[in-house]
């Protein structure tokens, strides 16, 4: 059985997803904010493994990055970390990259060692369908789902597309722009998800720009998983003792999700 | 077919972006497509070159510098008498028409030495568009003038303070604006990298230069060149005249890339001589990158090469062999700056300089009866601030 798969099977409300920045601000906070995360209600960790020219990012996660690489953080450093946590948790666990860390460290070999080291799935926002095909070819080889993203100007030949290819999950994008902390809800929501329900029955993830607990109710109403990365980000580079407002960020998300009318 | 339809020449290019631009680069393919065999676009296009930018530029046998150097003789590509200044203004002028006619009203563009910003300002402003032009930085420092133009030109110039605040930061930024504001807002990409269409559009509109200098080449001397010479930082200037020699196969055709403070110091913007194959801003090509795939930081103290990557077609050229790459440093660059500004009256920009440089050595271990064709792509009046506080330092 898939780990992320299993998330999505008879759940009653939808997933939270939480994304953070590995060696933000240190590598010790990434190890020891998962299992907080876990413990919190979070369902499945994306890990972001840092690049030096993040363009699908906004201002928060581009300072993140930065700092994650003045650590020293590297593909290999966030594997370790990856193999750290799966020792404690069968929570599903996602890298997100962007493609050139992928292509420097070899396609296959990132993908098995991803694979070995607990990964369950990878996210790579600038490799669209087109061009995909090997390291998608490697994913299947490893046993990693390799989830694709769709955005709410795509096509209907790319949504029919991306979901006949997509696994684990689709990823949505919830608006056109980057990621980012955004004071108002996705507008266009259900026109966007109806568009790709009418193409699949996998399971639909939002993300971008989601950032508080109303924005999360809102779109879990319409979705099978919400994913939220900059404000958690957020709290854990800027407060000093970030664990309690943490935990308290993800309650209140997760309790929102699961009272969403 | 080089690009094939997938924008990959060979195995460099594609489209490595989020999926919210594939809507849009679909869009923009299309509408490029339709425009290349447009008759009245052409026209329109090639009626603003000629009356607008003053096409063509004038092919120019630097008689002095020859006398001086000796060995082969070797002629300016005068796009330095271009309005604006330099090469840019080709495919700024016809990525503006195209804009204009696929109804958009914004232009975002990013600019290294501020070339292509001014020159995406001025075609703004003549087409009535909007204009927003990312700048890192330490550009915005190092090349003043240019930015003071822009915004007298209308174009609102946003400074970018990520990284290490120069080319490569200021695409980052503007591919991230486009990203927010896809629906109205054209993206005016100045060098011939990007995903596709871009490097094959940019190199169309910078073809030009190599037609022109074919023709006049023949004209003065009945035999085509020895070698064409040109600097490559993204490679729309060197694209642009290498192209029409590119079946030629009699031309030597070399790239001059940034050598900065030299190879070794690891202080220099040379991506195809040193660097390996990559994805950076949607397309494969050589980066400089380090070991974990990370870009590196560039230098040069021509603000118009400092940047780790290359159009991909150049990729494709130096590994087929058609083309070859080399580098010149920070300090022969300006040798040739100040040599050229004494003997012709001519005073190229710093980008351009690596490019003469380049062609004076070779042209010394040439023959009187071989020529050299070097791109001057551009004027270096903005330059005079950094020139100046070089000579301080040397002093």
């Amino acid at each position: 059985m898939m780990r992320i798969a299993s998330v999505f099977t008879e759940k009653k409300h939808a997933a939270l997803i939480a994304f953070i920045t590995v060696g933000y601000p240190t590598l010790e906070a990434t190890l020891e904010a998962v299992p907080l995360l876990e413990k919190c209600g979070v369902d499945m960790v994306e890990l972001g493994i840092p690049f030096s020219d993040p363009l699908a990012d906004g201002i928060t996660i581009q300072q993140a990055s930065f700092e994650a690489l003045q650590n020293g953080i590297t593909p290999a450093a966030c594997l370790d970390a990856a193999r750290f946590i799966r020792k404690k948790s069968n929570m599903p666990l996602i890298f997100m990259t962007y493609y050139n860390p992928v292509l420097s460290y070899g396609q296959e070999l990132f993908c098995a060692d991803s694979s070995r080291a607990g990964i369950d799935g990878l996210i790579i926002p600038d490799l669209p369908l087109e061009e995909a095909g090997a390291l998608e070819e490697s994913t299947l080889n490893h046993n990693l789902d390799l989830i694709y993203l769709l955005a709410p100007n795509s096509s209907e030949a790319r949504i029919r597309e991306v979901a006949d290819r997509s696994r684990g999950f689709i990823y949505l994008i919830s608006v056109t722009g980057v990621t980012g902390i955004r004071e108002n809800a996705p507008l266009g929501l259900n026109e966007f998800t109806s568009k790709v329900k009418k193409h699949t029955d996998k399971p639909l993830c939002m993300g971008f720009g989601i950032s508080t607990p109303e924005q999360a109710a809102h779109v879990s109403k319409s979705v099978d998983g919400v994913i939220v990365g900059s404000s958690i980000v957020h709290i854990m580079g800027t407060q000093k003792q970030w664990k309690p407002p943490l935990s308290h960020f993800i309650r209140s998300l997760k309790k929102a999700i699961q009272t969403a009318k | 077919m080089i690009p094939d339809d997938r924008g990959y020449f060979g195995e460099f290019g594609g489209r490595f972006v989020p999926e919210v631009l594939i809507p849009a680069l679909e869009e923009l393919t299309e509408a490029y497509r339709g425009a290349k065999e447009d008759p009245f676009f052409q026209e329109e296009f090639y009626n603003l070159m000629k009356c607008w930018s003053g096409r063509p530029t004038p092919l120019y046998e630097a008689k002095r510098l020859n006398e001086l150097q000796g060995g082969a003789r070797i002629y300016l590509k005068r796009e330095d008498l271009l309005h604006t200044g330099a090469h840019k203004i080709n495919n700024a002028l016809g990525q503006g028409l195209l804009a204009k006619k696929m109804g958009k009203k914004r232009l975002v563009a990013e600019t290294g030495a501020g070339q292509h910003g001014v020159a995406a300002a001025a075609a703004s402003a003549l087409l009535g568009l909007e204009c927003v032009v990312y700048m890192g930085e330490e550009d915005v420092r190092r090349q003043a003038p240019n930015v003071s133009r822009m915004r007298l030109l209308g174009a609102e110039v946003k400074a970018v303070t990520d990284g290490s605040r120069t080319l490569k930061d200021a695409i980052n930024e503007a591919i991230r604006h486009w990203v927010t504001n896809v629906d109205n807002t054209y993206y005016l990409l100045g060098s011939a990298v990007g995903p596709h269409p871009y490097p094959l559009m940019v190199r169309d509109f910078q073809a030009v230069i190599g037609r022109e200098a074919r023709e006049q080449v023949l004209a003065l001397r009945g035999t085509l060149p020895d070698y064409v010479v040109a600097c490559v930082g993204g490679g729309s200037n060197a694209i642009g005249i290498f192209y029409p020699f590119v079946n030629d196969q009699q031309v030597k055709l070399i790239g001059v890339e940034a050598g900065g403070q030299g190879l070794e110091s690891g202080k220099h913007a040379a991506s195809l001589v040193a660097g390996k194959v990559g994805v950076l801003h949607g397309a494969k090509s050589f980066i400089l990158q380090d070991e974990a795939g990370q870009i590196q930081p560039t230098h040069s103290i021509s603000a118009g090469l400092d940047y780790p990557g290359v159009g991909p077609e150049h990729g494709y050229l130096k590994f087929t062999g058609r083309a070859q790459y080399t580098v010149v440093e920070d300090h022969l660059a300006l040798e040739a700056f100040l040599l050229l500004s004494k003997t012709e009256g001519i005073i190229p920009a710093l980008e351009s300089s690596h490019a003469i440089a380049y062609a004076l050595k070779l042209a010394s271990t040439l023959e009187q009866d071989q020529a050299v064709v070097v791109n001057l792509s551009g004027r270096g009046d903005k330059d005079m601030e950094i020139v100046n506080s070089m000579l301080e330092v040397g002093q």
